[in-house]
Parts: C-alpha cells; sequence; structure tokens
C-alpha cells in the first residue's frame, strides 16, 4: 500500500487533495469564481476581449419567457440550450434542427415545444446549477464541429480542455463524446480523454473509462496522430482567458468550429485530474516547473512559447498557422 | 507561515483538550471505560420512642468527613418534626423538634457512602491540651502507674506506647496489676473510657470514637467504639481490643466522644438501630455527586452533568456528531468514497441508533428505493424543482408512515422507529439520486447511494460504540482533540486511497518502463 502511494508520488501524479490545497486554493481566488461559474459573464468578459466564443441568441430568466421562445429563435434551425451556472456538462440541451413546430435532439428524436419549455424551467428552478440556485438558461449557437474528429467521434461535440497555470498552458487533451457518454463530453460519462503533444498539436495517448486505449471504443479508428488544426492559435487563446476571470489554475474548453475556428466554451476554476490520464504524465511536474519560473509575461504570446520551450515533445513548434 | 500556525494551533487545542481530559482522570477520578463501578453503603439510622404528648426534641450525632468513605448525600426521614443540623464540638448533630408528639415516633437518617481509600480526611484537628494526670484511687493508682512504667519502658512512640497498652490490657494472661485496672467493667464503650483515664496518666490525650462496622444487608446493629489517640501531630485510631491500628474500610466512624449519640427530651430515652446495604454504581456517577457535594471542581460545576436529564440525553447523541463529522473526513478526503451530501450519512448513522443496523439498512434502501420510484414517475408530469421537491417529501412521509403501521400489525416494533429518519434528508437524498441517474447513469447513481450507505454503515459503527460515547460524554474536552485532527487533516494534501485506482495504469505502465 505505502510502495503504491509512493510510486504514485513518483510519478508525480497531483492527487485531489494536493489540488485543492496547493493549486485551486493557493492561486484562485473565491471572489473570482462567479466570473467563470456564470457563464453568461465569462461570455461577456471574452466578447469584450475580443476572443471567440458562440454567439448567444437570448437569455431566459423567468418562467414567463418561455413562451417566448420561438420568437427569440427566429430564422435559426438549431442552438444548444444550457444552464448560465451550470457544471461538468450537466442540463445541456441540442438542438440539431426543426421540424415544424417540433426540435430534433442531437440523438435524433423529435420533442415538442412542451419538452423544451420544460427543460428551461428546470434549468431555472436550479436543477441543474451549482448548489441549486435559481437559474438562467442560455440560448446560443451550436458549434458545427471541425471536421477532423468525425471519424473520432459519436455525436456531441468534442472540446478541448487546457489546464492553464498562471497564465500558462501545461497540459491540454481532446474530449470525444462516445456512444457511452451519450454524446457529452464528460470523462465521467464515458467519453474519450485524448492527450495532447503540447508542441504540435498532436494526439497521443488515450484513456476511457480510467483505462488506457488506442482506439476509439465506437467507430475503432486509431486515435494516435491526429493533428489539431491552429494548434497555436488555440493555445494562445487559453493563456489569453487568464486575464478573463484572474484565475490562477484555470482549465479553458474550447471547440473548434468548422467555419469560425476555435471558440472558447467556458472556463473552470476546478479543472480535474484525468487530463494526467489521457496524457500519461505528470501534471505535478509541469505545474512545479512553472511555479519555478522567475517571471511570467505579460504577453499571452510570449507565454505560449514558454509552453513550447517546456513542454513540447517534438520540438521544434509546428508552424503558428493562424487562419481567420 | 500558515502551516506553522495550523500546527501551533492544533498543537494547543491538542494540550487543551488532552490536558482536560488528562486532569479529569487522574485527578478527579471520573473513569475512562463506561462499566468501572464502585461500592456504595447506604446507611439507616432508625430512632423509636415513646413520645410524651408535649414538646419534643431528639438529637442524633451524625458522621462528619467519616475517614475512608465519601459521603454522596444524606437525608432526614422527619415526618411532623422540624430539621435542623448543627455542629457541636467535633460532631454534627441532627435536630428534630416537634411542638406537640404523642405515641410512638419513628424518625429516620440515612447517609450514602462511597469507599475511597485515598480520600482525604482531616485526622489533625482539634489539636488537644495535655491532659492533667489523674487522681487516681488506689489500689487503681499504683496499679496504673507501674502498668504504664513497663509500657514505657517497651515503646518508642505514643503510637507503639498505645499498642503495647492495649496489648497488655487485653492479654489473656492478665497481672495483678492489669486485673486490678480492669475491675469489673464489662461494657466496651467503658473500657474505651477506662483507657482514656488510664492513658491520661502517661499525659497522653485520647478520646472515644463510635463507630459502625459495616455489613450488607444488616439490620438492628449497634456501635461498637474505637479509640483515638494523639501523637502531637494526628489522631491515631486503635481498635481497643486488637490492638490494631487504623480503621478497617468497612469502618464508618459515626461520632467522636463516648457519649450516647442519641438524646431524647419530652418522650422515652429512646431506642437507636442501624440499617446497611451494599450497592455497586457507576464512577461516573459517583464522582459527579462527589464533586457537587464538594463544590471544589470548576470543570466538573460546568460538566454535562450538571444539565436536567434530558438534555443530557441530547448532549449524548449530540456529541457524537463531531465524532462522525472526523470519520467523514477521513473516508471522503482520505479514502476518498462519494457519497450524496457532505454529512447526510452522519444524519443516516443518527438515525440507525433507533432503528438498530440491519432495520435501518432495509428502511433507508425501501424508502429511498421506493421514493426513487415515485420521483421517477413525477418527472413525467413535468413538474417544477420545489413543487416537485415537496411531493417527493410527502411520499416519503406517507411512505414512512404506511411502514410504520404495517410493521406494527405485523408485531414487528422494530419499524415503528422509522420515524426517526431525517426525512428532508432523505428527499433531498432521492432528488440528487435521480439527478444522478439520469446524467450519469444508474451506476454512477447506485455507486454513490452505495458509497453513502457504507459511510453512514462505518459511522454508526464507530459513532455508537459504548466506550465512544462515554469517552465524549464525560470528557467533552476531547471535541478539541477531534477539532485538531480535523483542521490537520484540512492540510492533507496527499493522495486519497480511490486514486490508486483511478490512477493504477500509470503506475502499471511507469513500472513496466
Amino acid at each position: 500500500m505505502i510502495r503504491l502511494f509512493k510510486s504514485l508520488r513518483q510519478a508525480g501524479i497531483l492527487g485531489m487533495n494536493e489540488r485543492n490545497a496547493r493549486f485551486v486554493m493557493l492561486h484562485n481566488k473565491r471572489s473570482n469564481y462567479p466570473l467563470v461559474d456564470d457563464k453568461l459573464i465569462t461570455k461577456r468578459r471574452a466578447q469584450d476581449a475580443g476572443i471567440h466564443v458562440p454567439t448567444l441568441y437570448g437569455v431566459i430568466e423567468i418562467e414567463h419567457q418561455i413562451r417566448g421562445l420561438p420568437r427569440m429563435l427566429g430564422e435559426i434551425e438549431d442552438f444548444v440550450v444550457k444552464p448560465a451556472h451550470g457544471s461538468g456538462g450537466n442540463g445541456i440541451m441540442v438542438i440539431t434542427d426543426r421540424h415544424g413546430g417540433n426540435f430534433r435532439l442531437a440523438n435524433g428524436v423529435l420533442v415538442g415545444m412542451e419538452e423544451v419549455g420544460h427543460h428551461i424551467s428546470n434549468i431555472l428552478s436550479g436543477m441543474h446549477s451549482l448548489g441549486g440556485q435559481p437559474d438562467r438558461a442560455m440560448i446560443e449557437q451550436r458549434v458545427q464541429f471541425d471536421p477532423m474528429f468525425e471519424e473520432v467521434s459519436y455525436r456531441g461535440v468534442p472540446d478541448i480542455r487546457t489546464v492553464v497555470f498562471k497564465g500558462v498552458p501545461v497540459m491540454a487533451m481532446v474530449r470525444l463524446p462516445t456512444r457511452r457518454s451519450n454524446g457529452k463530453a464528460n470523462l465521467h460519462q464515458g467519453a474519450l480523454g485524448v492527450g495532447l503533444d503540447m508542441g504540435t498539436g498532436l494526439t497521443t495517448t488515450a484513456v476511457w473509462k480510467e483505462r488506457f486505449v488506442d482506439e476509439h471504443p465506437d467507430t475503432g479508428n486509431p486515435i494516435a496522430g491526429l493533428r489539431i488544426p491552429e494548434w497555436g492559435t488555440l493555445l494562445e487563446l487559453a493563456a489569453r482567458c487568464y486575464h478573463l476571470a484572474d484565475l490562477g489554475y484555470l482549465g479553458v474548453d474550447v471547440v473548434l468550429d468548422r467555419h469560425q475556428g476555435p471558440m472558447v466554451l467556458e472556463l473552470n476554476a476546478r479543472p480535474g485530474l484525468s487530463i494526467q490520464l489521457a496524457n500519461r504524465r505528470s501534471l505535478l511536474r509541469r505545474l512545479e516547473q512553472v511555479e519555478a519560473l522567475d517571471d511570467i509575461p505579460e504577453d499571452p504570446r510570449q507565454r505560449v512559447a514558454i509552453t513550447q520551450d517546456l513542454f513540447a515533445k517534438n520540438n521544434p513548434p509546428a508552424p503558428q498557422t493562424v487562419i481567420a | 507561515m500558515n502551516k506553522l500556525h495550523l500546527r501551533l494551533l492544533a498543537v494547543l487545542l491538542l494540550a487543551i483538550g488532552g490536558g482536560a481530559t488528562w486532569y479529569k482522570m487522574a485527578v478527579l477520578g471520573l473513569p475512562v471505560t463506561p462499566d468501572s463501578t464502585t461500592q456504595i453503603w447506604t446507611v439507616e439510622a432508625r430512632i423509636t420512642f415513646e413520645a410524651d404528648g408535649g414538646p419534643s426534641q431528639v438529637n442524633l450525632a451524625i458522621p462528619h468527613n467519616p475517614p475512608g468513605f465519601n459521603v454522596l448525600g444524606e437525608d432526614f426521614v422527619s415526618g411532623q418534626y422540624g430539621l435542623a443540623r448543627d455542629r457541636e464540638g467535633d460532631n454534627r448533630v441532627a435536630m428534630w423538634t416537634a411542638r406537640r408528639a404523642s405515641g410512638n415516633q419513628a424518625l429516620y437518617y440515612r447517609i450514602q457512602l462511597a469507599e475511597d481509600a485515598n480520600g482525604e480526611t482531616d485526622m489533625t484537628s482539634p489539636t488537644p491540651s495535655y491532659p492533667e494526670v489523674p487522681d487516681y484511687p488506689e489500689p487503681f493508682g499504683s496499679a496504673a502507674l507501674t502498668v504504664l512504667q513497663d509500657v514505657r519502658e517497651e515503646s518508642a512512640d505514643i503510637s507503639s506506647f498505645t499498642r503495647r497498652l492495649l496489648l497488655r490490657y487485653n492479654s489473656s494472661d492478665p497481672g495483678e496489676n492489669v486485673q486490678v485496672l480492669r475491675g469489673d467493667i464489662d461494657s466496651a464503650t467503658a473500657h474505651v473510657d477506662n483507657l482514656i483515664d488510664i492513658l491520661a496518666g502517661a499525659r497522653i490525650p485520647a478520646r472515644a470514637v463510635q463507630v459502625l462496622t459495616l455489613r450488607d444487608r444488616m439490620r438492628r446493629a449497634e456501635m461498637n467504639t474505637f479509640l483515638e489517640v494523639h501523637n502531637g501531630s494526628e489522631w491515631i485510631p486503635f481498635n481497643p481490643v486488637t490492638a490494631e491500628r487504623g480503621y478497617p474500610s468497612n469502618v464508618l466512624v459515626w461520632k467522636r466522644g463516648s457519649e450516647r449519640p442519641l438524646s431524647v427530651s419530652g418522650g422515652s430515652s429512646g431506642d437507636l438501630e442501624f440499617a446497611a446495604a451494599r450497592t455497586v454504581r457507576e464512577v461516573v456517577a459517583v464522582a459527579e455527586q462527589r464533586a457537587m457535594q464538594r463544590g471544589t471542581s470548576m470543570l466538573m460545576d460546568f460538566s454535562l452533568f450538571s444539565l436536567p436529564v434530558q438534555a443530557q440525553n441530547t448532549y449524548r447523541l449530540l456529541l457524537l456528531v463531531p465524532i462522525g463529522a472526523l470519520m467523514m473526513v477521513f473516508l471522503r478526503n482520505v479514502i476518498g468514497i462519494a457519497t450524496f451530501g457532505t454529512f447526510m450519512p452522519i444524519l443516516i448513522a443518527l438515525a440507525f441508533r433507533e432503528t438498530q443496523l440491519a432495520w435501518g439498512i432495509f428502511l433507508f434502501t425501501s424508502v429511498v428505493a421506493i421514493g426513487l420510484a415515485i420521483r421517477f414517475y413525477l418527472e413525467n408530469l413535468k413538474l417544477l424543482l420545489v413543487p416537485r421537491l415537496a411531493a417527493v417529501l410527502i411520499v416519503v412521509v406517507l411512505v414512512m408512515a404506511v411502514f410504520s403501521i404495517i410493521s406494527h400489525k405485523l408485531g414487528l416494533e422494530r419499524g415503528l422507529s422509522i420515524a426517526l429518519f431525517p426525512m428532508v434528508i432523505l428527499a433531498m437524498t432521492i432528488e440528487r439520486m435521480s439527478l444522478v441517474w439520469e446524467e450519469h447513469g444508474a451506476g454512477q447513481a447506485i455507486r454513490q447511494g452505495i458509497g453513502s450507505l457504507i459511510v453512514a454503515i462505518l459511522a454508526y459503527l464507530v459513532m455508537f460504540q459504548p466506550q465512544v460515547g462515554h469517552l465524549v460524554f464525560v470528557f467533552p474536552e476531547l471535541l478539541l482533540v477531534v477539532l485538531a485532527v480535523v483542521l490537520l487533516m484540512g492540510r492533507y494534501t496527499g493522495y486519497r486511497l480511490t486514486e490508486l485506482w483511478r490512477f493504477r495504469h500509470l503506475i502499471l505502465d511507469r513500472n513496466r518502463q
């Protein structure tokens, strides 16, 4: 037993207690949590800072407004309903299509306005929010994910989680929805976590349900060696998010839209530890490397350079192709 | 800095909590285990007399700080008599008075005593003056002087002097002189008075002490007389017949002086009889009662035993909650078990106390299962959150009531205790469980449900150990120790046990390389 603890320690695995005590509590000011816990605030601040986010179609704050949903949507065919204070991807409803008065969900099922309205009123009553306080429902653009993921994901929207420490991106993974996760990009719910090389944005190793895998469990396609497009832009985006909420230990969730490129979906003040499993790398070592730096530059680009410098496996870094 | 601060605080709490506990254990004699008991004597003096019909007064000498015992309490059964207590020389006296009394009268005095060999009793006061050598009549005088002279030569100090004298006085082969000294006295008390008179010839202060030799279930017992001599610093007791020094553990000193302990005016001379019974009682209660009697220790004044019994029982339960909280911290942060709600399992464990474990598990599982089924049905009705929670709560209460009725009809009285389950907590648990069920799947929901149940069972097993309950109730300052441990665990940054499992592949992978 003690030997096992020791080998975890030697592997430099960051545990929950250490994450909370040494990183979350030390580097994240409690008063800044609302900035990331409320996705509306995050979105507004991101827009002000010129960071790409999915377009917000509207906000529903009271029960009465639910009836106005069709008017709010106008011509829009596809959209996402999510709670402003949601956590862990809970309470998100994805509508891919409208058919007469009905809505088609991501899994292909047609539901009526009543179903969507009930989902929204559940959100308003705080069913999906942290601590159960009353919440608001956001209606926003459905991201059409980049075709590169088509082979390796099952419905839903894959996203890229980057842990940013003191403004320096330290580790990243792609989260691919599977049949098991029912289209959700959450590792606890059965999504596939794929590690990324910080230098090139190439996929490396993967974990599924806490097991190491090499192929996508649904499609059987190999996972390693896929290149995330616009990797440099993505890292810079993640690094810039540091200024949005001033959280030292931050998780940035980015989606790749096939037309609009990387967009910030949400920020997380307590990013989980599974990223270590996806990358088969110690998060603690990397965090300590950043901790040891005397000076961290203000310019996000220079911070990305630090990332490339410290954590890239395949140097030199990939050419920074910036496609708007 | 922060860490040092925390450690100092923890050490301080440990010192205060541990110190107070140690003081109560070592100095006040509070027992560490719940089942320590001690001998308690209940001694009853019964006075009967024939009253004349006029005013009557009864004086009875009663014990005062008897050596070898702790007085736990006394009571007086006085009937129509008024009662007063007073000091009279070295003794305490109870005085019963009545304006008019006739016929047979009975008065009782009862005292409760705990045996305590180490108890402190003042044996030094009062310091007597040296008696004058009495004017002995002849031939008593010359016999006494001869015997005293012989004894003095055989002894070193007052104690051994007395012992030699007593041995000689009671010898089966008394010399001529001793026979003169003994004369034709036949009562033991008179012999003691005689001895005091002889000792005065050596200018040794002595006094008679009336004692009661306690035997379990004794009735109609009478007093014996002991002899005490003063050696210049303290009184030394002797058995006047066997010459043994000191009081045996079952001898209760009732009064000093050879006069009769009972005097009656306005009636016949009265009879005095003693009865005694021995019982076994918990040391805690005895220590409490004693501390209250003495009113010495602040710590005991502010103990939970000073509360009314009702409140005591509440605290017996409440004080266990911190123990449960400690367990929660350990199970969640060190082991890493996932549960519904932070402290829900503790409340369930508290409910288990009434239901007992097996029934508790059965009732908890059935209520949650039925509640979940109904919650899933309510999902179809598309209710808003608060009304839905209220509906679940109502259903939970109804299910509990139905359970109680059915189990009562079946003659299973345990089933009635379901009423003690925290229903609001149950309703919240059901709601959360159904959310987890929907969002993370049945497996996750059931896993967390079982996790909560296991934590509740573990908490129950620890919290309701008789030893644990005894310790926190008798030594509530131990909670400071618990607090210190919780504070220290608050800075535990090591791995959780479940993380070994979670990251097992990383370790295996690494070891393979």
